[in-house]
C-alpha cells in the first residue's frame, strides 16, 4: 500500500511541475530584455519593455478587441442553444431526433478541428451560392462555426448537472399547477444556473482560444486574435508575445481567485443561514 | 387539454431549435464535404465541377474519383495518414502513462487538497492553448532553457536538436491533452470502494497484485474513455506539428490545411477529411456510447 501510493504521489508531483513550466517560463521570460527570449539578459532585467510594445502594436490590440466581441457574442449564443439541447436530452426521455441529437452534440468536442473547419467553410460557400448569403467570410461567418463548436460543450456541462439531481422538484411544481415556462424560469433555471455559468465561461474561452476553425472561416479582413499570434510565432519565438501570455495567465488567475473567495464566502452565509433555520425551529 | 398541447409544442421547440441549427451546421457540411470529394478541380468559382450537368436538357451525375485514386497512388499522403496514427497512438499511450498515476493520486487524497489538485490540473486549459504549445518553442530550441540547462550542469556539451522532432510532437500533444486523460480516469477512480482493496490486503495479495486484479479492472471504461478524449483529435492535430514538429514528414490535418490553402485543391482537401473521418467514426461511436452509459448511470 506504501509503496504505490508513494509512486502516485511522486508522479502527481512530476506532473503539476510539466503542466506549470512552460506558463513559467513565458511569465519570466516576458520581463527578460534581450530579444534572444530564452537568454537572460541579467544586467538590463526585469524590463517593462515588451509590456510598453505590445500596448503600442496596433494589430494585436484590434484582433484582440475582434476576438472578445466574437468571443461574447458566440458564448451567448452557445449558452442559449447547448441549454435547449441540455433540458431535451436530460428531461423529455424519448423522443424522436433524440439520437441524433445526443450525436451531434458529443461529436464535434473529439472531432479534429481541421474537419469541422473545413466542412464549415464549405457550407458557408454553398449558402452564399444558393441564397446569397452569407456575403463573403468574416466576423459573422466566424461567430456562427463558435457557437457551433461552443454549444456542444455547453449541452455536455448543462445535460450532465441535470441528470445529477432528479426530476422530483419539478413534477412538484406542475402538480401544483405551475405551466412549464413557469417551472423553467423559478425551479429549472436556478438549478442549473452554476452549469449555465461554466458553460459560458468554457465557450468564451474556446472561442477566444480557436484557431484552426476560425482560419478556415475567416477573411481577409477578419483576423482574430490566435491567427495574429500564430502568424507572428510560427517562424520563431517573439519576446511580446512573452508578455501577452503574461497579461493572459493574470487574468485567468485572478478570476479563478476571485471565484474561490465568492465561492467559500456564499458557502460560509448558506452554513449560517442553515444555523439560525435551526436555531429558529428550536 | 389545452396545457397538454402548448407543452408538446414547447418541448418539440426546446428540442427543435439546437437540432436544426446543428443538422445545418454540422451535419449539412459534412455532406458537402462528402459531394465535393468526387469532383475534380477547375478554374472558376466555385473551383470544383458541379455534381449535375446539363447536356441538352438533360441532366447527368457527375461522379468523378479522381481524388480519392490521386490520395492513394501519392505516398506522401499515405504515409502522412500512418504517421498521425502513430503519433496519436504514442502520444495517447505517454498520457496514460502520466495521466493514470496523477488521477489515482488526486482520487486517493483527501477531500479537501482533491479540489485543490482538480483546480490546478485545469487551469492550464483555461490560458491559451496557442501560447502554451508556443511556450514549448523556447524551451526546447537549440539555445533554449533545456538545451542552455543541461551546458550549463554540463551533461551534454553540445546542444540537442530537441525542435522539430517525433519527440517534441509527443512533448506537446502529452502537455495539451493531459487534462483530458486525467479528468475521465479521475471521475473513475474516484467511485471505487476502497474496501475491496482492503479486502484483497487481508487475503495477503501484495498491493500491486491488488491493483492488477482489482483497480485496473475496474478504471477500463476511464482509460478508454480518457484515450478517446486524446487519440482522436489528436489524429487531425494542426498546430502542434506545425510549430513544433518535423518539416519532413507532415502529419493528416497539416496536409489537409496545405491543399486547401496553398494548392487550392478543394475535392483532394475533401477526400483528405473524408478518409479521416473513416478511420475515426470508429472510436467516435465508441466514445458517444460510453458518455451516454456515463450520463446514464448517474441517473
Amino acid at each position: 500500500m506504501m509503496s504505490r501510493g508513494w509512486f502516485s504521489r511522486c508522479m502527481l508531483v512530476l506532473g503539476l511541475i510539466f503542466l506549470y513550466v512552460p506558463i513559467l517560463s513565458m511569465v519570466v521570460f516576458s520581463f527578460n530584455n534581450s530579444r534572444l527570449v530564452t537568454v537572460w539578459d541579467a544586467a538590463h532585467s526585469p524590463t517593462l519593455k515588451w509590456y510598453v510594445e505590445l500596448a503600442r502594436n496596433q494589430q494585436i490590440l484590434g484582433a484582440a478587441w475582434l476576438s472578445i466581441r466574437i468571443a461574447l457574442i458566440a458564448a451567448s449564443g452557445a449558452v442559449v442553444l447547448g441549454t435547449l439541447a441540455g433540458m431535451a436530452l436530460a428531461r423529455f426521455g424519448a423522443f424522436r431526433g433524440r439520437l441524433l441529437l445526443a450525436g451531434m452534440t458529443t461529436a464535434p468536442i473529439v472531432m479534429p478541428e481541421v474537419i469541422t473547419g473545413l466542412s464549415l467553410l464549405l457550407l458557408f460557400v454553398a449558402m452564399a451560392q444558393l441564397i446569397g448569403w452569407p456575403r463573403g467570410v468574416g466576423a459573422v461567418t466566424i461567430t456562427l462555426a463558435h457557437i457551433t463548436f461552443c454549444m456542444a460543450y455547453v449541452t455536455v456541462v448543462v445535460q450532465s448537472r441535470l441528470v445529477g439531481f432528479d426530476e422530483s422538484l419539478e413534477e412538484a411544481a406542475m402538480d401544483l399547477g405551475a405551466r412549464p415556462l413557469q417551472v423553467f424560469l423559478r425551479i429549472t433555471l436556478p438549478l442549473i444556473l452554476p452549469a449555465i455559468a461554466s458553460g459560458w465561461l468554457l465557450a468564451f474561452t474556446l472561442s477566444w482560444d480557436d484557431l484552426v476553425i476560425t482560419q478556415f472561416v475567416a477573411g481577409p479582413g477578419s483576423s482574430t486574435l490566435p491567427m495574429v499570434i500564430f502568424s507572428k510565432v510560427r517562424f520563431g519565438v517573439t519576446p511580446d508575445v512573452n508578455a501577452l501570455a503574461t497579461i493572459m495567465v493574470l487574468i485567468v488567475a485572478s478570476g479563478i481567485a476571485i471565484s474561490t473567495v465568492w465561492m467559500r464566502y456564499r458557502e460560509k452565509r448558506r452554513q449560517r443561514d442553515l444555523q439560525l433555520a435551526a436555531a429558529a425551529n428550536l | 387539454m389545452a396545457v397538454r398541447l402548448t407543452q408538446a409544442a414547447g418541448r418539440r421547440l426546446v428540442a427543435g431549435i439546437p437540432l436544426v441549427w446543428l443538422l445545418l451546421l454540422f451535419l449539412i457540411p459534412f455532406i458537402i464535404v462528402f459531394r465535393i470529394s468526387f469532383s475534380e478541380v477547375r478554374l472558376a468559382i466555385p473551383p470544383y465541377t458541379p455534381l449535375i450537368s446539363w447536356h441538352h436538357g438533360t441532366p447527368s451525375l457527375e461522379v468523378h474519383w479522381s481524388a480519392y485514386s490521386f490520395l492513394f497512388t501519392d505516398p506522401l499522403y499515405v504515409s502522412s495518414y500512418l504517421y498521425s496514427l502513430k503519433v496519436a497512438a504514442v502520444s495517447t499511450l505517454f498520457c496514460l502513462l502520466i495521466g493514470y498515476p496523477m488521477a489515482y493520486a488526486i482520487a486517493r487524497s483527501n477531500p479537501s487538497t482533491r479540489s485543490v489538485l482538480l483546480m490546478l490540473i485545469v487551469l492550464p486549459f483555461w490560458t491559451s492553448f496557442l501560447l502554451r504549445v508556443y511556450a514549448w518553442i523556447g524551451l526546447l530550441k537549440n539555445n533554449g532553457v533545456i538545451n542552455n540547462v543541461l551546458l550549463y550542469l554540463g551533461v551534454i556539451h553540445q546542444p540537442l536538436a530537441l525542435l522539430q522532432t517525433d519527440f517534441a510532437v509527443y512533448i506537446g500533444i502529452v502537455y495539451s491533452y493531459l487534462p483530458f486523460m486525467i479528468l475521465p480516469l479521475y471521475a473513475n477512480l474516484e467511485k471505487h470502494d476502497p474496501a475491496l482493496l482492503e479486502a484483497a490486503a487481508d487475503l495477503g495479495a501484495r498491493p500491486l497484485r491488488a491493483f492488477l486484479a482489482i483497480t485496473l479492472p475496474q478504471s477500463l471504461a476511464g482509460i478508454v474513455a480518457g484515450s478517446l478524449l486524446v487519440f482522436i483529435p489528436a489524429v487531425g492535430e494542426y498546430v502542434i506539428p506545425t510549430l513544433l514538429g518535423r518539416t519532413d514528414q507532415l502529419m493528416i490535418g497539416r496536409v489537409l490545411s496545405d491543399e486547401f490553402f496553398e494548392n487550392r485543391d478543394w475535392p483532394v482537401a475533401s477526400a483528405v477529411a473524408i478518409l479521416v473521418l473513416l478511420l475515426l467514426v470508429i472510436p467516435i461511436m465508441l466514445f458517444q456510447r460510453l458518455e451516454r452509459r456515463e450520463l446514464e448511470a448517474a441517473k
